[in-house]
């Protein structure tokens, strides 16, 4: 079945008229991902890249069916944009956008749960289904179809692991970038009880980092509840305390949130630690064997 | 973004935030002016004066004295401005101060803490009190985690009447000073909330002998995302308080940190950047920056980037790492080649290109007349990273 994306997601582009909309969507739609509309408010009645193009989302998925949306609108109005799709009945929302304010994305965040819609991001790579759909921006041609779940906050460092796991013959059922700041929709729980459901998904390869406790959260539902073998890499274990990495999200405050912290819960946990990025896929193969 | 304290204040004043009055002065002759004014206004006669730098600890490192008098002022202003202040947030070689805070002596009767921030596991603000004040919320967190209270700020709500209260009373206030720090916190929260802070801190917050609740010191952090609604806080930005270094790869539009160690690192994406400064360690290194050239990673960005790395006499050897998606590694490397024949390189490079067209750019890098050490697997390229400090 894999995860939140497949060959039934019929997804809608916010913001495809622009630049990165319009090359992501291209992309998007070479891959074989149903883009069946996009949203660009004043263009409304226009048609791009082959699509119509609505003023709203609204009309998306009243007139097209839309059930999936991928946002790339500017950092003042993507909050809007999330707000808007979850109120169309949107179910699983991407949003691409670097660079949101926290005060914005607080009441988005508690919109959308209310909504009872999925949030992917912000400032994240997207969502893989490899063979299926491709709701993102990641490149295409590392990912390789296969059982093994991969949920990261970070973009290149993803493609780093799924090109390793990909080298080794190891395919992915779903690849999830849950994104790197402080308010994201999903956290690698959420992701981690969808792979544990998920009868396509062998194992799962979890990319952590430095900054806030999503890993422990995620380490505590590990050890209670997940079955499927849970690999984890954390990046960070070099960054220094009180300075943000990049990454919104990424800082050691008040000594919390340290690399060493995450990979201590995680091995307690039960998960297989990874502590050198150039070997994960080496070792999820050694513990899997090579699929033949 | 971080303010300085007085900053901090100016800002909390503004939203109704009852402040122990004080103003900056950038100069001795500047300090006690303002001292004199104050004097003449308020009748102060006791003095604060407090080094403004961003770091924390200011008073263990002698940056905060009192001052009996206007002589004393002048004294003290002299004594602290200027100075390279060492505290345990500043490094070895401190941090000059460049302007201070005179404040009026308060009395203090009990000090308490209370901060506002994120709490990004719930996703909703939250704000902290206790009694505990003049401490590190952290200690008290890790110590006597029973002494703080929390109230959490319900999405699109805001603050309500009975949760600054609830703090208020949590804290042992009674009568006139309940309400004053009932209004004290509501207004800490609007400040918070209308700046786009990420943290506002008042520690302390002090009640005085004559029973008014005030805030001594003010910490706020705001959020670099949201500036662009802020033109005049954006405008508070102290760049003497960063790094050259940071402040130039800024101005290219360039992620960089600077570290203590001997091997520099240029990578596109913060996570990969992350795990790259990991590795450089597993290879026998320690990471000299941090630096995300982002996603285009052009030859303008990669030579701004290599200048900047270079500038740290500590860099024994360099490591670039792009993971080509939707840039293609012969791209990439071409304007590797073409950044660095533009500049004198003295250091061991290795690039590692992986992704789109990786071969292609391998070939380029290793065709070209600029020593190069090539990798196209992460765990190459940091063995070349042990070869060159070996």
């Amino acid at each position: 079945m894999s995860i939140l994306v497949n060959a039934e997601t019929r997804l809608v582009v916010q913001g495809i008229t622009g630049s990165e909309g319009t090359f992501h969507a291209g992309q998007m739609i070479e891959y074989g991902t149903n883009v069946v509309a996009g949203v660009t408010p004043g263009k409304g009645g226009q048609t791009h890249l082959d699509r119509p193009v609505f003023n709203t989302v609204v009309e998306a998925v009243e007139q097209e069916g839309a059930n999936a949306s991928i946002i790339f609108v500017p950092p003042p109005f993507a909050a809007d944009a999330i707000q808007e799709a979850a109120d169309a009945g949107i179910e699983v929302i991407v949003c691409i956008t670097e660079g949101i304010p926290v005060q914005d994305m607080i009441p988005t965040y508690a919109f959308v749960q209310k909504k009872g819609a999925r949030l992917i991001g912000p400032n994240c790579p997207g969502v893989i289904t490899p063979g299926a759909a491709k709701v993102g921006i990641m490149p295409a041609m590392i990912f390789a179809e296969g059982r093994i779940g991969l949920i990261s906050r970070s973009g290149t460092l993803t493609y780093e692991a799924v090109d390793q796991l990909t080298r080794q013959g190891l395919g992915q059922s779903t690849a999830v970038g849950i994104g790197g700041d402080p308010i994201i929709g999903t956290r690698f729980v959420d992701a981690l009880k969808l792979f544990e459901a998920d009868d396509d998904t062998d194992a799962v390869v979890l990319i952590g980092e430095i900054g806030g406790t999503a890993e422990e959260e995620a380490a505590a539902y590990i050890k209670a509840h997940m079955t499927k073998p849970v690999f984890a890499f954390i990046a960070g274990r070099t960054a220094p305390p009180g300075r943000r990495m990049g990454h919104a999200g990424a800082i050691i405050s008040g000594g919390k949130g340290t690399a060493e912290d995450k990979f201590a819960a995680l091995e307690d946990a039960g998960a297989v630690i990874v502590k050198n990025p150039a070997l994960i896929g080496e070792t999820v193969a050694e513990h899997l064997g090579t699929p033949a | 973004m971080k303010l300085h304290e007085y900053q901090a204040k100016d800002i909390l004043e503004q939203h109704g935030v009852a402040m122990q009055p004080g103003r900056v002065a950038r100069s001795v002759d500047e300090a006690v002016a303002v001292a004199q004014a104050m004097q003449e206004e308020h009748g102060s006669d006791t003095f604060v004066v407090k080094a403004q730098i961003h770091a924390g600890g200011r008073g263990k490192g002698g940056g905060v004295k009192l001052a009996e008098g206007l002589d004393a002022v002048r004294a003290t202003a002299d004594d602290i401005l200027g100075m390279n202040l060492v505290t345990h947030q500043t490094g070895p070689d401190g941090q000059r101060v460049r302007s201070l805070l005179i404040a009026d002596a308060v009395d203090i009767a009990k000090e308490y803490y209370v901060g506002v921030t994120l709490d990004r596991q719930k996703s909703q603000d939250v704000i902290m009190a206790s009694t505990e004040g003049g401490v590190e919320i952290e200690t008290v967190a890790e110590e006597t985690p029973e002494k703080i209270v929390k109230v959490w700020i319900e999405p699109n709500a805001g603050i309500r009447p009975y949760q600054a209260r609830r703090v208020a009373f949590a804290l042992g206030f009674e009568g006139t000073a309940m309400k004053q720090a009932a209004k004290f916190v509501t207004a800490l929260y609007t400040a918070y909330s209308q700046s786009d802070a990420t943290l506002a801190e008042i520690n302390p917050l002090v009640l005085t002998e004559a029973g008014d609740v005030v805030a001594v010191d003010a910490k706020i952090n705001l959020d670099d995302n949201a500036l662009y609604r802020h033109p005049d806080l954006a405008e508070l930005r102290d760049i003497h308080e960063e790094d050259p270094l940071e402040v130039e790869a800024s101005e290219h539009s360039l992620n960089y940190i600077k570290l203590d160690g001997n091997v520099g690192c240029m990578v596109n994406g913060a996570g990969l950047a992350m795990a790259t400064m990991d590795i450089i360690k597993l290879a026998g290194g320690e990471p000299a920056n941090f630096l995300d050239v982002g996603g285009s990673a052009s030859a303008e960005t990669v030579e701004a980037g290599f200048r900047i790395i270079l500038k740290d006499p500590h860099v024994e050897a360099i490591l670039v790492n792009i993971f080509g998606g939707i840039v293609r590694c012969d791209r990439v490397a071409t304007g590797v080649v073409e950044a660095a024949s533009n500049i004198d390189i003295d250091v061991p490079l290795i690039v590692r290109l992986q992704g789109t067209n990786a071969e292609e750019g391998k070939q380029i890098i290793e065709e070209s007349d600029i020593t190069i050490q090539s990798a196209i697997l992460l765990k190459e390229a940091a063995e070349k990273v042990t070869q060159a400090l070996a």
